[in-house]
C-alpha cells in the first residue's frame, strides 16, 4: 500500500466511512495518518467539551459533515440545571472564520440561538443539512435565517426540540426559487403553520421524501399535502382529529393509496383513532410506526392498525401481543407509558416482553417501561433473544424486586447478559445487588453505555464494571451507594471513556478533589444549584457529598464557559 | 403511655405493601434533599389506589419533551377545571404574576384583582377614551400578537384571545389611554 501514490490510497480511504474505521486507519503510520485526515468529510465529537474548533480544524481542515453532543444524557430526565453549558456558537463562529466547507450540522442536546443559526445560514454557501434533536434556546426566527439563506438546503430536521414558536411565517421564507427540499420536519413546533406557504413549498419540492407536520396541520391539509407529494417515504402526521367531514376523508384516502413509497409512519398528535384505517392500504409496506405520541388511540384501533402491518422493523406502540404475532420483521421497540405516575398502566407486564421475544426473532433494539417483572420472564427473553444490541428496561418503580419471588433481578439480568453477546447499551431498574454488577463486568464485554438508577448494595458495584466492561464508554448512575472508593480505584479507566455522570450517590467533595488532582486530563465538574449547600471551604468539606458529579476526558483542559452553580475542580 | 406506644407497634394494618411509606424512605435514603418532580404530573394524580409515591425528580426517565406532549391530550380536555392562566407584567415590577382568566365572571372583576395583586388603580373606563383618571393602563396580547386595550371586545371573546397581560405605565400609557 506504501507504494502507491496518495492520491489512490485516498480513493481507497473513501470507501471507509465508519468513524471507527478511520480512527484506525489513521494510526497505523505517519502518511495514513496525514492521508486520512485531509480527506476526511465526516467529523462526530460525542462530547463538546473533549476538544475545541480550533483543534478539530487543525487536525481536519477539509471536513463537510460535522455532528456535536452536548449536554449528558441525564439533561433529558432534568437531572442537568438550565444553562449548564453546550453553546454551539464559539464553534459555529470559528468554523464561520475558517474556510471550512460545512454542508451538513447534527447537533443533538446542544444550546443553540437565533444568532447562531442566523450565522450558520449565511457563512456555508453548499450547507446542505441541519438536524437539530434536543436541543434549545432559539426561535421560528433563526428557522426563518436558514429558510432564506441556505439555497441549496435539503434537510431540516427538528427532532424534539423547545423552540420559542414566534407564529409561522418562517415557512413563507423559503424562497419561491427553492425546489431542492428533501427533508422538513418540524413536528416539535407548538404554534399556528401558515398552510398555504406549507402546500406551496411541499407542491414544488419534487424531492422530498421525508414530511413531518405539526399539531397545526389539519386533516384537510395533509390530504392536500399528500396528493402533492405522493413520492413520500417517511411521513409524519400533525393533527389528525375526524372533523366529521367525510369528504376530506375520502379526499385523504385517495392521496393515500397513491403514496405507494411510503414506508414509515408516525405523528398523530392529536388522533381521532377511527380515522387510522385511511392508512390501512399502505400498512403492509411500513417498515416503521411510530405512535407514541398518539394517547388517544387504544386497543382496538391500534390492533387493526398493526394487523395490517407485516413488514413492521421499527414500532412504538401499546398492543404487544399483535405486535408479537404480526410483526415478524421487527427489529426495534419502543413501549412507553401512558402514566407517568405508576399508578395505571397494568397492560405492560413482563408478559408482554416475553410475547415479544418469542414472536420477534430479529429484534435486536428494546425500550420497554412496565410495572414489573420476573427474573424467568428475563431468562426467557434472554433465551428467545440473544441479539440484542440494546435492552432498557425501566421498572416504574424503584427498587421493586421479582413480583413473583420477591427476589432481586440479579439473575434476570446475569441472562440478558450472558446471552446477549453484542449488548452495546444496557439500562436496568428494580431491585438490584452487587451480584448483577459482577455479571455486568464478566460478561458484558462489548458494552458501550450503561445507565444504572437505585441499584446495588456497595462499591464492590461500580468497580465490577468499571474492571470488567473493557469497552465502556458512557458510564450513568444515579441514587446508587457507590461512593469515593470506586470513583477513585482506577483513574486511568476514566481515560478510556467519554464520560462519567453520577448523581445522588455516596461520593464526596473530598473524592472529587483528589480524583481531579490525580487526573489533570478530566474535568471533574460539581453540579450544585442549591446555593446553600455551597461547598465552601470548611473542616467537613471532605466528608461533604457531592450531589451531581460529571467528569469526562478532555484534550483542551478546563472550559470557559461553566455557569457559576458548576465547579470544576 | 407506654401502653399506647405498644399498642401502634402491634396494630394490625390491612394498608396495601408500600401504604407504610416504606418505598419513599428507600427511595429518599440516597437523595440528598427532599425535591419534588419539576413537571406538573402532581396536577394529575386521581383516584388511583396504589397511594401516592413521593415525586423523584427525573423518574421515570422519560424525556421532558414527551412528558409534556402527552400530557397535552389530558390538560385539553381538562382545561375548564384547571383554569386558564395568563402572565401578567407591570411596567417596573422586578417579576411577573400569572392569574386565571376561568376564575373571573368580567372585566370589573379581573381588574379588581389586578388592582389588588399590584397595588395600583385603573381609572375609569370609557369606550372613547379607555381609562381616564390614572397612569396605569391594562392591556392584552391577542393571537395576532398585538397589544389591544382591555375592555373593548366581549368577555368571551376577550378570554379566547388573551395570551398575556401587560400593565402599562406613565407616558406610554397615557398615548394608549387618550383614544388615539
Amino acid at each position: 500500500m506504501n507504494y502507491f501514490p496518495d492520491e489512490v490510497i485516498e480513493h481507497v480511504f473513501d470507501f471507509v466511512t465508519s468513524h471507527k474505521d478511520r480512527h484506525s486507519i489513521s494510526l497505523v503510520c505517519k502518511s495514513w495518518f496525514k492521508i486520512e485526515r485531509y480527506s476526511r468529510q465526516n467529523v462526530f465529537i460525542g462530547n463538546c467539551y473533549a476538544i475545541n474548533p480550533e483543534r478539530l480544524l487543525r487536525r481536519f481542515p477539509c471536513f463537510k459533515s460535522l455532528t456535536l453532543k452536548g449536554k449528558p444524557h441525564f439533561a433529558d430526565f432534568n437531572l442537568v440545571p438550565h444553562g449548564w453549558g453546550g453553546f454551539v456558537q464559539p464553534w459555529i463562529e470559528a468554523l464561520a472564520r475558517s474556510r471550512v466547507g460545512l454542508e451538513e450540522l447534527r447537533l443533538k442536546r446542544m444550546v443553540v440561538t437565533d444568532e447562531s443559526l442566523e450565522l450558520l445560514s449565511r457563512s456555508f454557501v453548499n450547507f446542505k443539512s441541519l438536524v437539530l434533536v434536543s436541543c434549545e434556546g432559539f426561535s421560528t426566527d433563526g428557522l426563518a435565517s436558514i429558510a432564506s439563506n441556505c439555497r441549496h438546503l435539503q434537510d431540516l430536521d427538528l427532532q424534539e426540540n423547545e423552540i420559542d414558536d414566534h407564529r409561522g411565517q418562517w415557512l413563507s421564507c423559503f424562497p419561491e426559487t427553492y425546489t431542492s427540499l428533501v427533508t422538513l420536519n418540524f413536528a416539535c413546533l407548538e404554534g399556528e403553520t401558515n398552510l398555504v406557504a406549507l402546500e406551496r413549498l411541499v407542491a414544488r419540492s419534487p424531492n422530498l421524501r421525508s414530511l413531518k407536520l405539526n399539531r397545526a396541520v389539519p386533516l384537510d391539509a395533509l390530504a392536500r399535502l399528500m396528493a402533492c407529494a405522493p413520492q413520500i417515504v417517511d411521513l409524519g402526521v400533525g393533527s389528525y382529529e375526524d372533523e366529521q367531514d367525510s369528504e376530506s376523508c375520502l379526499k385523504l384516502q385517495a392521496a393515500i393509496r397513491k403514496c405507494t413509497s411510503l414506508r414509515s409512519l408516525s405523528g398523530f398528535l392529536e388522533a381521532a383513532p377511527h380515522c387510522l384505517s385511511a392508512f390501512h392500504p399502505v400498512c403492509h409496506n411500513l417498515t416503521s410506526l411510530n405512535l407514541s405520541y398518539a394517547a388517544e388511540i387504544h386497543g382496538s384501533h391500534l390492533i387493526k392498525l398493526i394487523e395490517h402491518c407485516k413488514k413492521l422493523q421499527r414500532i412504538g406502540d401499546k398492543g404487544l401481543e399483535v405486535v408479537a404475532s404480526t410483526c415478524k420483521e421487527l427489529q426495534e421497540l419502543r413501549v412507553f407509558p401512558t402514566d407517568l405516575q405508576g399508578g395505571g398502566n397494568t397492560a405492560v407486564t413482563e408478559d408482554g416482553l416475553v410475547a415479544i421475544s418469542a414472536g420477534c426473532p430479529k429484534l435486536h433494539s428494546i425500550l420497554y417501561f412496565c410495572q414489573q417483572m420476573t427474573n424467568a420472564a428475563l431468562i426467557t427473553v434472554a433465551k428467545n433473544c440473544p441479539n440484542f444490541i440494546r435492552f432498557r428496561l425501566c421498572i416504574l418503580e424503584p427498587h421493586k424486586p421479582d413480583h413473583v419471588t420477591s427476589q432481586p433481578l440479579d439473575e434476570g439480568f446475569g441472562a440478558i447478559v450472558q446471552a446477549c453477546k453484542n449488548l452495546k447499551r444496557l439500562s436496568v431498574s428494580g431491585l438490584l445487588t452487587d451480584q448483577v454488577f459482577l455479571y455486568i463486568g464478566m460478561y458484558a464485554t462489548e458494552l458501550e453505555m450503561l445507565s444504572i438508577a437505585f441499584a446495588g448494595d456497595t462499591d464492590k458495584g461500580m468497580l465490577y464494571v468499571l474492571n470488567g466492561c473493557k469497552k465502556m464508554r458512557k458510564l450513568e448512575i444515579r441514587d446508587s451507594p457507590f461512593g469515593d472508593a470506586a470513583l477513585l480505584a482506577d483513574v486511568n479507566k476514566y481515560e478510556t471513556m467519554r464520560s462519567l455522570w453520577m448523581s445522588s450517590c455516596e461520593v464526596t467533595l473530598g473524592g472529587c478533589k483528589r480524583l481531579a488532582r490525580k487526573a489533570p486530563w478530566l474535568n471533574v465538574e460539581i453540579i450544585n444549584e442549591n446555593d446553600n449547600n455551597r461547598m465552601e471551604e470548611n473542616g467537613y468539606e471532605g466528608r461533604q457529598k457531592v450531589d451531581k458529579l460529571y467528569l469526562y476526558r478532555t484534550v483542551v483542559g478546563t472550559r470557559v464557559d461553566a455557569p457559576p452553580f458548576v465547579w470544576i475542580l | 403511655m407506654d401502653e399506647f406506644v405498644n399498642l401502634k407497634a402491634t396494630e394490625l394494618r390491612l394498608g396495601l405493601p408500600g401504604t407504610n411509606n416504606v418505598c419513599e424512605e428507600r427511595v429518599s435514603c440516597n437523595s440528598n434533599s427532599n425535591k419534588r418532580a419539576l413537571q406538573a404530573d402532581a396536577e394529575n394524580e386521581t383516584e388511583t389506589s396504589p397511594p401516592r409515591k413521593a415525586q423523584i425528580v427525573g423518574w421515570p426517565p422519560v424525556r421532558s419533551y414527551r412528558k409534556n406532549n402527552i400530557h397535552t391530550k389530558k390538560n385539553e380536555s381538562d382545561l375548564e377545571s384547571q383554569g386558564i392562566y395568563v402572565k401578567v407584567s407591570m411596567d417596573g415590577a422586578p417579576y411577573l404574576r400569572k392569574i386565571d382568566l376561568s376564575c373571573y365572571k368580567g372585566y370589573s372583576e379581573l381588574l379588581k384583582a389586578l388592582e389588588m395583586m399590584f397595588k395600583f388603580s385603573v381609572g375609569e373606563y370609557s369606550e372613547r377614551d379607555g381609562y381616564k383618571g390614572s397612569d396605569f393602563v391594562p392591556t392584552y396580547e391577542d393571537k395576532d400578537g398585538d397589544w389591544m386595550l382591555i375592555g373593548d371586545v366581549p368577555w368571551e371573546m376577550f378570554v379566547c384571545n388573551c395570551k398575556r397581560l401587560r400593565i402599562m405605565k406613565g407616558s406610554e400609557a397615557k398615548c394608549l389611554g387618550s383614544g388615539v
